[in-house]
């Protein structure tokens, strides 16, 4: 890939005409407004042709808004839009698609009990009798494999594929229209490492056939691997273009937030007194009678923090909901401050937060949080019977708003509104709600499942500080988390868990990525030393 | 058990399960686009009066026929505006439509005709009659397939072979055609449609004219057909079979043909029995013999056809986000 010339970014004042046909996209001075939400301020941006631009901001800085007015989808209250530039009023995703540009959604736009070719021509059909689109549709497919070397079967079920493969079809379904201009929405949110590789590949292809590429993510890793140029947005604003090449993760990451983050998480030596959690033989089954976690036994001393690292499916998610009582234990106990717990039967959850013990589950979503509750009902759940809320019987609600309140400013949730809808909070404040509600009761033992996934850096910052104040203060932590760059740098100590047994341990101040890679892939700690 | 009797039950289970595959392949339509409709029964009765009065006084029913349908398409509209445009709950709408089907029929026969919420009873003209196939009568006395063919298969009135003649005509729709895709793509995942440029709103639309139309059908079998007249409540509770029978049948047409022959037959036999009593069922009380049909419906929907996953989008009225 060569560079692009001057770059892609732009002088405001130069609405140069005489190279504007390098431009794929132009946007000058967008407006839009949902109710009081002003979601794009005055937004411009120029893509310059056949290059991959990404645009990275934080959860709920109008990305995904812009691109959607981009693709039709929402209209804009104001501003021009010129696609190789010729201004055109897009009024909805039909007429986009007429101009060549095509949207890959975050959330899949696909039929799942229909066949990939069916959801391929859904819309685009060139006939009123499907057997003639589907077999022109079919010749069209092979071809746009070739040329872009996306392989996909075409009488597959959308419902029997990969995730990575579904994304595929979402591609060649904007190909197989006539795309020329590609949007993603958060691409890789939903890959494993190997399918975001494959995805960024295919991205290359498209861009050397001369496709323009935007790229919305929050990932900065991914910005600086595959693009040319990016755009930061903040707040609904475009803050700058940069070219990639010229800039570096710490200066995207301050300009998205608007202050200095620090992507390294800043914690002392750790003083790691008595055991406060210990797990001893536990095993535990999965709801197919499969043994996912075996013999495991280990301890989490006061003040450390003990993160299980490992490729997820190996049996993390069973040991932590056995450990917090949401599932049956085969055999084995679980020891909090010296009480073994009884865990078994419907109420073992909150048995253990009787206990001293406090969770904030993998899926803040579906365990974590009732959505449609509002954020005061959620900030008491799973204490709602405890004696300063009422009692069981009668729920005091002035109690419960005012500790929901508390909670709420403690841990800088936005907005500070107790009673707004949970699913309205973005992801990185929801999972405040949930973090202040179990750090809140100051327990002894805190069970972490991927504290950030879906969370703005800003967030994850401050989460991440959260944590380690909690070890600080003597507490024991149990982090799981699939990011292995998380729990390197919050974890004293990583234990490794291959198919339900903890394969080795390490120290993160010593161990390479590498090392950890081969333990995750169930070679040993003295194997791998050989 | 005798080939008579078996076929005389056959031909009455054709008649029978009639109204009920037309009201499933209605209900098909409107619930493979995502809009659940529990007032098929509503609309049947809405037509069965419509086209009754409109028999009795024209003296046609053809005109019956348009008017049963017409206003069936109206109600259907009625229903579609709520649940669609309006973004209502769709099983309250179809609850609101039997409602006042129910009343508002009554209401309306005994203003119109005075005789305790019945139209005049039909006939001649005014009523579909039986049509005979060709060769029925040469045939009659060939023995089994000539049988099979003068008494079963002739001998009904239009109606019945369109509503037979639907079935592959909804398969071939569904599955062959840009219009079934779409349909049954707007049922799974609106969004996809909507993203694909398409609208959302007249695919549900055009699904709900089209069950409109075939409960208008049903509607006005069941009281210029089969019946002569109209009668309080007539349709009986067969807009809820036909809704058993479509996810009984997993909203495939086909299968919807066989589970409402397969109603047909029950209720063929129910009446059946209530006549000639067979030996061992003869101190059956005729009441329990009656409500076999639904007896059948509730153990089937209970634990007889696995997990029924209908179409995904059913029953949530589209929005964009936001």
């Amino acid at each position: 890939m060569t560079s692009e010339g001057t770059n892609a970014q732009r002088p405001e004042t130069a609405a140069a005409k005489p190279g504007a046909s390098d431009w794929a996209i132009e946007l000058e001075k967008i407006n839009k407004r949902f109710g009081p939400v002003h979601a794009n301020k005055d937004i411009d941006l120029s893509v310059r042709r056949g290059t991959i631009h990404g645009i990275v901001g934080e959860n709920g800085a109008g990305k995904s808004t812009l691109m959607s007015i981009l693709y039709g989808f929402y209209n804009a209250d104001s501003g021009t839009i010129k696609v190789n530039g010729a201004i055109q009023n897009i009024t909805d995703s039909r007429h986009a698609l007429a101009l060549g540009i095509g949207m890959v959604h975050q959330h899949f736009m696909l039929v799942d009990n229909f066949t990939v070719l069916e959801n391929i021509i859904l819309g685009a059909e060139d006939s009123r009798i499907l057997g003639t689109s589907l077999s022109r549709a079919r010749s069209e497919l092979g071809r746009l494999e070739k040329e872009y070397d996306l392989k996909v079967n075409p009488d597959a079920l959308i419902e029997d594929i990969s995730v990575g493969q579904q994304q595929r079809v979402e591609i060649l379904k904007a190909l197989y229209r006539g795309a020329d201009i590609l949007i993603l929405d958060e691409p890789t949110g939903v890959l494993t490492p190997k399918e975001a590789d494959d995805l960024f590949r295919v991205l290359r292809t498209l861009r050397e056939q001369g496709k323009t590429v935007i790229l919305i993510t929050h990932k900065l890793r991914e910005i600086m691997a595959i693009t040319d140029a990016v755009s930061v947005m903040r707040q609904g604003e475009m803050v700058k273009t940069l070219e990639t090449a010229k800039t570096n993760p710490e200066e995207l990451a301050e300009l998205m937030v608007g202050r200095r983050v620090l992507l390294r998480v800043e914690k002392g030596e750790s003083h790691p007194g008595k055991p406060l959690l210990k797990i001893t033989n536990l095993t535990v089954a999965d709801d197919m009678g499969v043994v996912r976690v075996k013999d495991v036994s280990f301890a989490v001393r006061a003040g450390e923090i003990v993160g299980i690292a490992g490729v997820s499916g190996n049996g993390q998610t069973e040991l932590l909901e056995a450990i917090t009582g949401m599932r049956d234990q085969r055999a084995g106990d679980v020891i909090v401050n010296g009480h073994k717990l009884f865990l078994k039967g419907d109420d073992g959850a909150s048995r253990a937060r009787a206990a001293g013990l406090a969770h904030v589950p993998e899926d803040r979503q579906r365990m974590g949080l009732v959505t449609n509750f509002q954020a005061w009902e959620n900030a008491i759940l799973g204490y709602q019977n405890s004696a300063e809320y009422g009692g069981g019987l009668m729920l005091d609600g002035t109690a419960a708003r005012a500790a929901a309140t508390a909670q709420m400013q403690r841990f800088d949730v936005r907005p500070l509104n107790i009673s707004l809808k949970t699913s309205l909070f973005s992801g990185g404040n929801q999972q405040k709600i949930v973090l202040a509600r179990e750090i809140g009761r100051d327990p002894d033992v805190l069970i972490v499942g991927q504290p950030t996934r879906g969370v703005d850096i800003g967030a994850i910052e401050f989460i991440h500080n959260q944590i380690v104040k909690m070890r600080d203060a003597g507490k024991a932590i149990l982090l799981v988390s699939v990011e292995l760059d998380e729990i390197r740098s919050l974890a004293d100590r990583i234990l490794v868990m291959f198919d339900g047994q903890i394969v080795g341990e390490a120290d993160p101040a010593t161990a390479t990525e590498g090392e950890l890679g081969l333990m995750m892939a169930g070679i040993s700690n003295r194997e791998a030393a050989q | 058990m005798d080939l008579n009797f078996l076929i005389s039950m056959l031909d009455a289970t054709l008649r029978l399960s009639t109204p009920l595959l037309l009201a499933c392949l209605a209900g098909l339509y409107s619930e493979r686009a995502g809009v659940f409709d529990i007032g098929l029964e509503g609309k049947m009765l809405m037509a069965a009066f419509a086209a009754a009065a409109t028999a009795a006084v024209t003296g046609s029913a053809w005109a019956g026929l348009f008017v049963g349908m017409s206003v069936s398409v109206l109600t259907a509209l009625l229903q579609g505006a709520a649940a669609i445009s309006l973004k209502g709950n769709q099983l309250i709408a179809g609850v609101a439509i039997n409602m006042l089907a129910a009343g508002l029929t009554t209401f309306l026969g005994q203003q119109w005709f005075r005789q305790g919420g019945r139209t005049p009873p039909v006939s001649g003209d005014a009523r579909f009659s039986s049509i005979q196939l060709p060769f029925a009568a040469e045939l009659r006395n060939v023995p089994v397939v000539g049988e099979i063919y003068s008494v079963i298969i002739s001998g009904h009135s239009i109606l019945v072979y369109v509503a037979f003649l639907m079935v592959p005509l909804t398969a071939w729709i569904l599955f062959r055609t840009r219009f079934g895709l779409r349909l049954r793509a707007v049922g799974e995942n609106p969004k996809a449609v909507d993203t694909a440029g398409i609208s959302v709103r007249r695919l549900r639309y055009q699904a709900v004219l089209i069950t409109g139309l075939l409960c208008g059908m049903a509607g006005a079998y069941f009281s210029i057909a089969q019946g002569a007249g109209f009668g309080n409540n007539m349709t009986a509770g067969k807009g809820f079979i036909a809704l058993a029978a479509l996810i009984f049948a997993k909203w495939r047409p086909v299968a919807a043909m066989f589970t409402c022959l397969l109603f047909g037959f029950l209720d063929a036999l129910q009446i059946r029995l209530q006549s000639t009593p067979l030996p061992v069922l003869s101190d059956v009380p005729v009441q329990l013999i009656q409500a076999l049909p639904y007896i059948l419906t509730v153990v089937l929907l209970a634990g007889f056809i696995g997990k029924a996953v209908g179409p995904k989008a059913g029953g949530v009225p589209y929005t964009k986000e936001r």
